[in-house]
């Protein structure tokens, strides 16, 4: 079988010996389990549970919230015990919205079973299966699964990739995955196979550095039309455009996805949560996860509950804190550092990684960059990082963006053979931020610019209405005033002046016209007149009430004051009733004309 | 607990600046070794006495600028930059052209620009040719090769090389001569067969001219080993070789009187194996991208051909190179490598997302 | 004609010059009305580096009168809201030095902030619904206020006119999904900052 060679990437020791030693195992069940709102890309999902309320293995604690979203699921039975904000594993150290579940020891499922005769059953039923039991991408990004599989009638599905790669050094879990449980996997394979519409290549993409997996896999594939391409190991293979590009030979376009290209690309950790939500009804509540590093004294992959405290996973692995150079959630390439160790483990953690000073130093100071482009040889998507790197501390973002900093997959093997240890990556990652954040500014600014004009063209409109009010009451008043004049002058000094009269008359007639135009039929008048009515009402009462209030508490001048506004109160009112009467009065003529 | 906020990724590889200057250092020493062979002591005082000064005048500016001279003395860049100098320099120049030449190098090239990483030319070159422009005399004697020494002269030993350096003793007669492209350079009317019975340089070597190629050869050793050890790649020397060839070839002209020479002349001859595989490699100097130093190598061979062949210097790997260096950013902005999910290749001087308007 | 020419040469060189010198500005001139490059007038261009928010601390009401003023020539760094960024920006739009910010205006503020009106004590007078320049702010007369946080841009103008003085400007607090990693320490850097103190 034919594989493409991807430019670049490098070959780190793998260390991946250390964790295959022994099978998965599992840990006691901790005293409490935090589940954060957020494990994936897309909305956080929105807690349904009280505070306090008894739950079940596997009940659902937060919905969905959107399309792109997953809901969470309890992954052992006990009272929720806090909904808040907890730190959660993310390189800032910043807090999240999460549900702590108190266990209590019972662990006992709800009632569950599989979608029946899943054999026979629709696309959607098993989509809509897959959503609810909140499976989100396992192996980093955490892309809702459900929202992967179904990317719609206009962009059929040709080729279904499996990724086994695990390219990261000491990451282990889907190995130990694929050796303990592969026929599972083959299993979820086709219900993803049969979700796609039996799309025509279904391959399984795995490195040869694991021939015990892939050995495994060989037995269940066996007439199933699944095929296993091992090629030679390199660092960044398991990222998903270069998976397709080393199956396939094509690539995704920049900012496209797999689906636009005909492909679905899916981690192996995730088919078989895949196949135990469908065929047994278990939500993901559970992965395997890899706990290694020289700082612990037991290395092996476990069945890890979701919420899982990371300091209860090193517990239970005879870590010694003195020897740990830091914590590492994640492989030693792209993973990230852990602040505090009383962090959950969330559906996109593969691996623990507490290395010794020995196997990872602190980082050596940065010295200058000498351009030796080493790193533009590593980078495997052809960037040019030294480029990047220079842009990058000279801010100059638009030369960042024109050297498709975007198109960076952050996987670190610039910075990992850069020989002045220059932190690259992160410089990198400063500029997308610093880019992104730019671009949500120009968006508000932009938003802003445009309510500014609005609320201009209001002031504008406003002040305008009110200068052709006040011209319009100028002109009545004198119009006023020359029909007085007219009358007191007579008819003679009309003829006398012939034309002048004849223009005078004129503006009168457009004067009365205008009069007429701008007086108001008697049914608006009513209507005006009963809301002076309801909104004096209104205001007595509150006056009132506000008298009856202040009665036990006030002193006697603003007693005072109360009463005289109640008294404005009361005779704004009456007018106004007066008003309405006089109203009704005048036009009484004319309605029963 | 409490752990460090460290960005990944967490693993490094071994490699660092120091060990990539020093593997180039010990990359020299069959250059070194065949210019000592042939032309005696000079080039090793050179080497020393550059070295020396490079390293006392960077340690005394990191001083100044208020950094750790310790810290950055371990990048051994000063070093490489004295060496290459020094090996450029003729055998037996006073040592106030080696003190001034590598003070250039590493005052005015380096450090006024910046220091390591940020010299737009390349330091050694800037030394040699500020030299060559204000001690023509100094720099274009060289040293006889062994071979050719007259009947009863040799090459001073250490203790006289050490005082024609440094207390400024005139060499015996004879010990100092025309190089093969002075030669070439200087022998008009001739055709290329009469220069090479007439003149020893040619007659008796094997390829190129005596002792010079071996020099060469020396220095192609030495790059291939850099090369062998991914400390750059192989196409800016290739690049460089490749169109010194060309271009000696097409103007060869049938080796008449005009005929500026040889292709395996000017292969072996002169600075071209240290240009090729030691200066033009200089990464801080040169362009980016594996195209771009295509252009690159390929620019400075057709330039040196040029001025060998048509210019005022016999040689022009110094000259060559620096006008390169000029033009580096400008190729950096035309030879992006095509990035993944992109058809084509961007230009630098795009503005952000103006691609996807095309 | 061509006598009187060959007898005094500068003449020919006179000739010479004027000719190209018509030519070549006949030529320019073509080249600039055939390749005319339609452009954003200047004004607008510097309004939309400006950051909207309408605070009048540059002396203007609004950001586009004062994108006017600078189009006329008036100085860069009147706008505390933009601060050095904006400055920058402007400045290299313009191709002139970039100032620091003019202190006078106010100074650069460190987080953004929003108005945030303390709803029990306000009086809905809505006075500061009258100041505020991209309608933020709902309320009707004698009834509680309330700010839009995701429209209001932090001007600052409703703060004043606030006869009981409810409203607070809170800073904005960074989201996780905001966050992104600071630029690395600079360990080497280039010469012209190495001496000057931290600031």
């Amino acid at each position: 079988m034919k594989t493409w060679v991807t430019p670049g990437g490098v070959h780190p020791p793998e260390n991946k010996h250390q964790s295959l030693t022994l099978p998965i195992g599992t840990l006691p069940i901790p005293e409490k389990l935090l589940i954060p709102l957020s494990q994936h890309i897309g909305t956080a999902a929105k807690p349904c549970v009280e505070l306090g309320s008894a739950v079940l293995k596997g009940q659902k604690i937060a919905e969905a919230a959107g399309p792109v979203s997953v809901p969470m699921h309890a992954p052992t039975s006990g009272t929720i015990s806090a909904i808040e904000h907890r730190p959660i594993a993310h390189s800032s150290g910043m807090l999240a919205p999460c549900i702590e579940i108190t266990s209590d020891g019972k662990d006992q499922w709800q009632a569950h079973q599989g979608v029946a005769d899943y054999k026979n059953a629709s696309a959607s039923t098993l989509l809509q299966a897959i959503a609810e039991a909140g499976i989100a991408g396992m192996g980093g990004a955490g892309f809702p699964s459900a929202v992967k599989l179904n990317p719609g009638h206009e962009r059929p599905i040709h080729t279904l990739i499996v990724n086994a790669t695990e390219c990261e050094p000491y990451i282990t879990a889907d190995d130990s995955a694929i050796r303990e449980r592969a026929a599972e996997i083959i299993e979820g394979i086709g219900i993803l196979s049969q979700i796609l519409g039996h799309p025509d290549n279904i391959m399984i993409g795995i490195e040869d550095n694991k021939p015990e997996a892939i050995e495994a896999l060989e037995p269940h594939v066996q007439g199933s039309g699944i095929s296993v391409r091992s090629f030679p190991t390199k660092y960044p293979s398991g990222g998903e455009k270069q998976l397709i590009y080393i199956l396939t030979g094509q690539e995704i376009p920049s900012g496209g996805l797999p689906a636009d290209i005909g492909m679905v690309c899916i981690n192996i950790g995730t088919t078989y949560a895949i196949k135990r939500a469908i065929v047994d009804g278990e939500p993901l509540i559970s992965r395997v996860t890899t706990m290694t590093g020289d700082a612990c004294g037991i290395n092996r992959n476990y069945e890890t509950l979701i919420g899982t405290a990371v300091s209860h996973m090193l517990e239970h692995s005879q870590f010694n804190e003195e020897r740990c150079s830091r914590l590492v959630m994640g492989g030693p390439m792209m993973g990230f550092s852990l602040t505090s160790a009383e962090v959950p483990i969330v559906k996109t953690t593969n691996c623990i990684l507490a290395p010794s000073y020995q196997e990872i130093p602190d980082d050596e100071p940065a010295q200058p960059c000498i351009r030796c482009g080493l790193c533009a040889e590593a980078c495997p998507v052809s960037l040019l990082p030294q480029q990047l790197f220079w842009y990058s501390q000279a801010e100059d973002y638009e030369r960042l963006e024109a050297h498709n900093l975007f198109d960076c997959i952050e996987c670190g093997a610039c910075s990992y053979v850069c020989p002045s240890n220059i932190p690259l990556v992160q410089y990198y990652r400063h500029s997308k931020g610093e880019i992104q954040k730019a671009r949500a500014e120009k968006v508000k600014s932009d938003h802003a610019r445009q309510r500014f004009e609005f609320h201009q063209q209001r002031m504008e409109q406003a002040e305008r209405d009110k200068e052709a009010k006040r011209a319009a009451r100028r002109e009545a008043a004198e119009q006023a005033k020359a029909t007085a004049g007219a009358a007191n002058n007579g008819a003679a000094k009309a003829t006398a002046e012939g034309q002048s009269g004849d223009s005078a008359a004129d503006i009168i007639a457009a004067a009365q016209a205008r009069a007429a135009a701008r007086k108001v039929s008697p049914e608006q008048q009513l209507a005006k007149f009963e809301r002076s009515i309801a909104g004096a009402e209104m205001r007595l009462q509150m006056a009132e009430e506000k008298l009856t209030e202040a009665d036990a508490q006030q002193t006697d001048e603003q007693k005072n004051i109360l009463v005289a506004a109640v008294e404005a109160a009361r005779q704004k009112l009456e007018q106004a009733k007066g008003r309405l009467a006089e109203h009704i009065k005048e036009h009484k003529g004319e309605q029963v004309d | 607990m409490a752990f460090k906020q460290i960005t990944s990724p967490h693993a490094h590889a071994s490699q660092n600046t120091g060990k990539v200057m020093q593997l180039v250092l010990w990359a020299t020493l069959p250059g070194l070794l065949a210019l000592t062979y042939h032309f005696g002591w000079g080039s090793l005082i050179n080497v020393l006495l550059a070295t020396a000064t490079a390293v006392v005048a960077e340690a005394l500016i990191v001083q100044m600028r208020g950094r750790s001279v310790s810290f950055y003395l371990r990048d051994y860049s000063a070093a490489v930059t004295a060496v290459l100098l020094g090996l450029a320099l003729p055998p037996l120049a006073p040592w106030w052209v080696v003190v001034v030449g590598t003070l250039s190098s590493i005052v005015i090239a380096k450090h006024l620009y910046g220091g390591l990483g940020y010299n737009p030319f390349n330091p050694a070159m800037v030394g040699y040719v500020v030299l060559l422009i204000s001690f023509p005399i100094q720099m274009t004697s060289w040293v006889t090769p062994l071979a050719l020494l007259p009947e009863g002269v040799s090459h001073p030993g250490l203790i006289e090389s050490l005082s024609i350096v440094f207390a400024g003793y005139s060499p015996a007669d004879g010990v100092t001569g025309p190089t093969p492209l002075d030669s070439f350079k200087y022998s008009d009317g001739l055709l290329v067969e009469q220069i090479y019975s007439q003149n020893q340089l040619f007659s008796q070597a094997g390829i190129a001219g005596v002792g010079w190629e071996w020099v060469n050869l020396g220095f192609l050793a030495g790059g291939l080993v850099l090369l062998g050890s991914r400390i750059f790649t192989w196409h800016g020397p290739v690049a460089m070789l490749a169109a010194i060839a060309i271009m000696s070839a097409l103007f060869w002209d049938g080796g008449s009187s005009d005929s500026p020479g040889s292709p395996l002349m000017h292969l072996f001859s002169g600075a071209s194996m240290m240009g090729a595989f030691f200066i033009l490699t200089d990464p801080v100097s040169s362009t980016v991208s594996n195209r771009g130093r295509l252009i690159y190598g390929a620019l400075i061979g057709v330039l040196v051909y040029i001025i060998r062949a048509w210019g005022n210097y016999p040689d022009a790997v110094a000259f060559a190179v620096l006008l390169a260096n000029f033009a580096a950013p400008f190729i950096d902005n035309y030879t992006l490598p095509r990035t993944y999910g992109h058809i084509d290749r961007r230009r630098a001087t795009e503005k952000g997302e103006e691609e996807k308007s095309k | 004609m061509i006598e009187t020419i060959a007898q005094y040469p500068i003449l020919a060189a006179l000739i010479a010059l004027v000719g190209l010198g018509i030519l070549f500005g006949a030529l320019l001139g073509f080249a600039a009305e055939k390749f005319k490059v339609e452009g954003d007038p200047i004004v607008e261009q510097i309004d939309e580096l400006l950051p909207q928010t309408q605070c009048g601390q540059c002396g203007f009401p609004g950001c586009r009168p004062y994108a006017e003023s600078i189009a006329n020539g008036d100085a860069i760094n009147k706008c505390p809201p933009g601060g050095q960024a904006t400055i920058n920006a402007i400045a290299n739009l313009l191709d002139v030095p970039a100032p620091e910010l003019d202190a006078e205006h106010g100074e650069e503020a460190e987080v953004r902030t929003v108005a945030y009106i303390r709803e029990d004590e306000c009086i809905g007078c809505t006075k500061c619904i009258q100041a505020c320049p991209v309608d933020a702010i709902l309320g009707a007369a004698k009834l509680m206020h309330t700010v839009i946080a995701d429209e209001c841009t932090g001007c600052d103008l409703c703060v004043e006119p606030c006869p009981v003085d409810c409203i607070d400007m809170l800073p904005v607090e960074e989201t996780i999904k905001e966050w992104h990693w600071p630029a690395p320490p600079t360990t080497a850097d280039i010469i012209a900052s190495d001496l000057r103190p931290q600031l």
